[in-house]
């Protein structure tokens, strides 16, 4: 697509969209929203920047292989299940340490999870929305 | 100890992404793939061994107790089937450096292999029934790719009727959660089989029990719902045929067991045992004929996988402790010889340059060594003693003829001689009679001589080590009976199982 705004547009908007996608990353614990969510958001962001500048620069801006952001994004999920496996307890109990910054409060490991699924879910994503984008440039 | 429950699910997961991290690294992913099912057989071994000394291990994900979380359960059968899940997974790892072509490995080949493991030893290992859906869903999504990796027509045309018999059955699966959540208020397992005979409202108790009878099914392979099994499982590579034909059916007929023993029991619903009975004995009939009729050899064992699912239902459908344990029995003997045989399969395809048996011959001539690698697993099947074969059969009969059930045990008999026929059918083709193709056999065992002698060993010595345990299984039987005998009381007392869950409080 050929529209000089929305490519201009998109550039703006990808740097917004993606700070949204991370603020419903963060409030999803409590909240709706989370990794899922988020990722989803944060693949759409990087869709329209597809629809507006074609494949190679999405590519480009991406700049990791989004098969490799989800293997990523299952590599932190199954790390965030490894601290419950040594310290003893069942497989999968939530650990929180307590940071004592007010701003941040307690971290633990459903966040490193949350990060994980978010990973997952954009890698995945953009695979399907890359891999049909060539089947069709192909065409 | 309640730690390590965990592993059979964990080890290839992990190994999955070590070899996604690195996609290119092909000599990797295969030492990877043989190490990872190392570990897992280590890991069954170790928790069969406290199985048996210290009783059912359970573990509750994320420390939520018993109904309310995720539920990891061994019990001797579990034990039993992730040891076979890791056997098979063992010997496919080391076939599949020999059989499968660098494309395929490309195509992420190895990690497929690891989550399908993942996804069936999750099956075995829940105690909590919409987990085991999710399972279901991880084992059918890895399946659904490596039966289309070659990218064939007719695995495409294969895995169509593949993929919509099994969302069908997913499907009725999530329905028939849905009713039985509403029902009792629980989905753990443990917690169920305490729950139902206290129910007051059953008039759908033998509804649910249906649509879990039809979803394990079709999974099974059982009459009437078996026809999407010889529609796909020749089509894809004959690693993958083989380690389907060992396993993905057998989680089916481990779900069966698993509902029908523990959760219904034949007290509150005696209909569905009735079916079972006759499903059973058409299973195993359909299943041998077609297998008769067959001139191509993948065909022709994946029409056998049915019949002999039969033996398995069978078993369950007459609930006694000794039929129980004859079909846990059959299982193991089954799942070891099938696999086996489908790995001799694709070494006759490679000597002979065909599936088909009518193109086939005088194997035995060239071949003698390879012909009687072929005679034991083909024996066991048929149940000649002294292999594992005969004493699973001859269990399970001996229980249908203690429940008097005389025209299933009369078919099953039958259906037997078949099998042997069936088996001296392929005997005949492709080892005895000469080679249709006369004396010029130029071409003849050009793609086997072709490979690597690293190769040849890789395809060899998972026949080999198949057909010595059904061997030895066959010898020293008893073992094994004490082992099947103790998970058939396990099963047949559920007060056991939900006290090692629950406490036993319903």
């Amino acid at each position: 697509m050929n529209s000089v705004i929305l490519a201009t547009a998109s550039r703006y908007l990808l740097t917004l969209i993606l700070m949204f996608s991370v603020f419903m990353l963060l409030r999803g614990h409590n909240e709706p929203g989370g990794g899922f969510v988020g990722g989803l958001v944060a693949a759409a962001a990087f869709a329209l920047y597809f629809i507006a500048n074609g494949l190679d620069a999405a590519r480009s801006i991406l700049r990791v292989d989004p098969l490799r952001a989800a293997v990523l994004g299952l590599l932190l999920s199954f790390l965030s299940t490894v601290p419950s496996l040594v310290s003893g307890q069942p497989f999968m109990t939530a650990l929180w340490i307590d940071t004592g910054i007010a701003s941040i409060g307690k971290v633990g490991t459903p966040l490193l999870f949350d990060f994980g699924v978010y990973f997952l879910v954009l890698g995945i994503t953009l695979t399907i929305i890359f891999a049909l984008a060539e089947e069709e440039c192909s065409l | 100890m309640n730690r390590i429950i965990i592993l059979p699910v964990l080890v290839p997961f992990a190994t999955a992404l070590i070899m996604l991290l690195f996609p290119r690294r092909i000599a990797a992913h295969r030492l990877l793939g043989v190490l990872s099912t190392l570990l897992l057989s280590v890991v069954s071994a170790i928790l069969l061994n406290s199985v048996l000394s210290g009783g059912i291990l359970s573990l509750q994900a994320g420390g939520w107790a018993a109904p309310f979380g995720i539920t990891m359960v061994v019990d001797t059968l579990s034990c039993i089937m992730l040891t076979m899940s890791s056997l098979i997974g063992l010997t496919t790892a080391i076939y599949s450096i020999g059989s499968v072509d660098e494309k395929q490995e490309h195509n992420f080949y190895h990690p497929l292999i690891q989550l399908l493991l993942m996804g069936i030893n999750g099956a075995f290992l829940t105690g909590d029934i919409f987990n085991l859906y999710v399972w279901f869903e991880v084992m059918l999504i890895s399946s659904f790719v490596l039966l289309v990796l070659e990218g064939k027509p007719e695995q495409f045309e294969g895995a169509i009727k593949y993929v919509t018999l099994n969302l069908l059955s997913s499907a009725i699966f999530l329905a028939a959660v849905g009713i039985l959540y509403g029902m009792a208020g629980t989905l753990n397992m443990a917690d169920l089989a305490m729950r139902l005979p206290l129910l007051e409202h059953r008039e759908l108790l033998s509804v649910v029990a249906v649509l879990f009878l039809i979803t394990f099914g079709i999974k099974a392979a059982v009459f009437p719902l078996f026809f999407w099994l010889p529609a796909s499982y020749h089509t894809p590579h004959i690693a993958v045929s083989a380690i389907f034909a060992g396993l993905l059916t057998k989680v089916g007929v481990y779900a069966i067991i698993r509902f029908f023993t523990t959760i219904f029991t034949l007290e509150s619903t005696p209909l569905i045992h009735q079916i079972l009975l006759w499903v059973s004995a058409f299973t195993m009939a359909t299943g041998v004929l077609g297998a008769v009729a067959q001139y191509d050899l993948r065909k022709l064992l994946s029409f056998h996988i049915i019949s002999q699912i039969g033996y398995m239902i069978f078993a369950v459908a007459i609930q006694s402790p000794l039929a129980i344990a004859g079909g846990l029995l059959y299982i193991v003997h089954n799942i070891v010889a099938k696999t086996n045989l489908f790995y001799l399969s694709g070494i006759i395809r490679l000597i002979s340059g065909s599936w088909n048996l009518r193109q086939i011959g005088g194997l035995y001539a060239t071949y003698p060594l390879f012909g009687l690698l072929f005679l034991v697993p083909a024996l066991a099947l048929a149940g000649i003693p002294p292999l594992s074969g005969f004493w699973a059969k001859l269990t399970v009969i001996r229980a249908g003829l203690e429940a008097q059930e005389w025209l299933a045990v009369g078919v099953a008999l039958l259906v037997s001689m078949l099998t042997l026929y069936s088996m001296i059918k392929i005997w005949n083709e492709a080892f005895l009679k000469d080679d249709p193709r006369g004396e010029d056999t130029g071409n003849r065992g050009q793609e086997y001589h072709a490979l690597s002698s690293g190769k040849k060993i890789a395809l060899i010595a998972p026949v080999v080590i198949l057909g010595m345990l059904t061997i030895l299984s066959g010898i020293w039987f008893e073992p094994l009976f004490v082992l099947a005998d103790r998970a058939s009381l396990e099963l047949l007392d559920a007060s056991i199982y939900s006290k090692a869950v629950t406490g036993g409080m319903p």
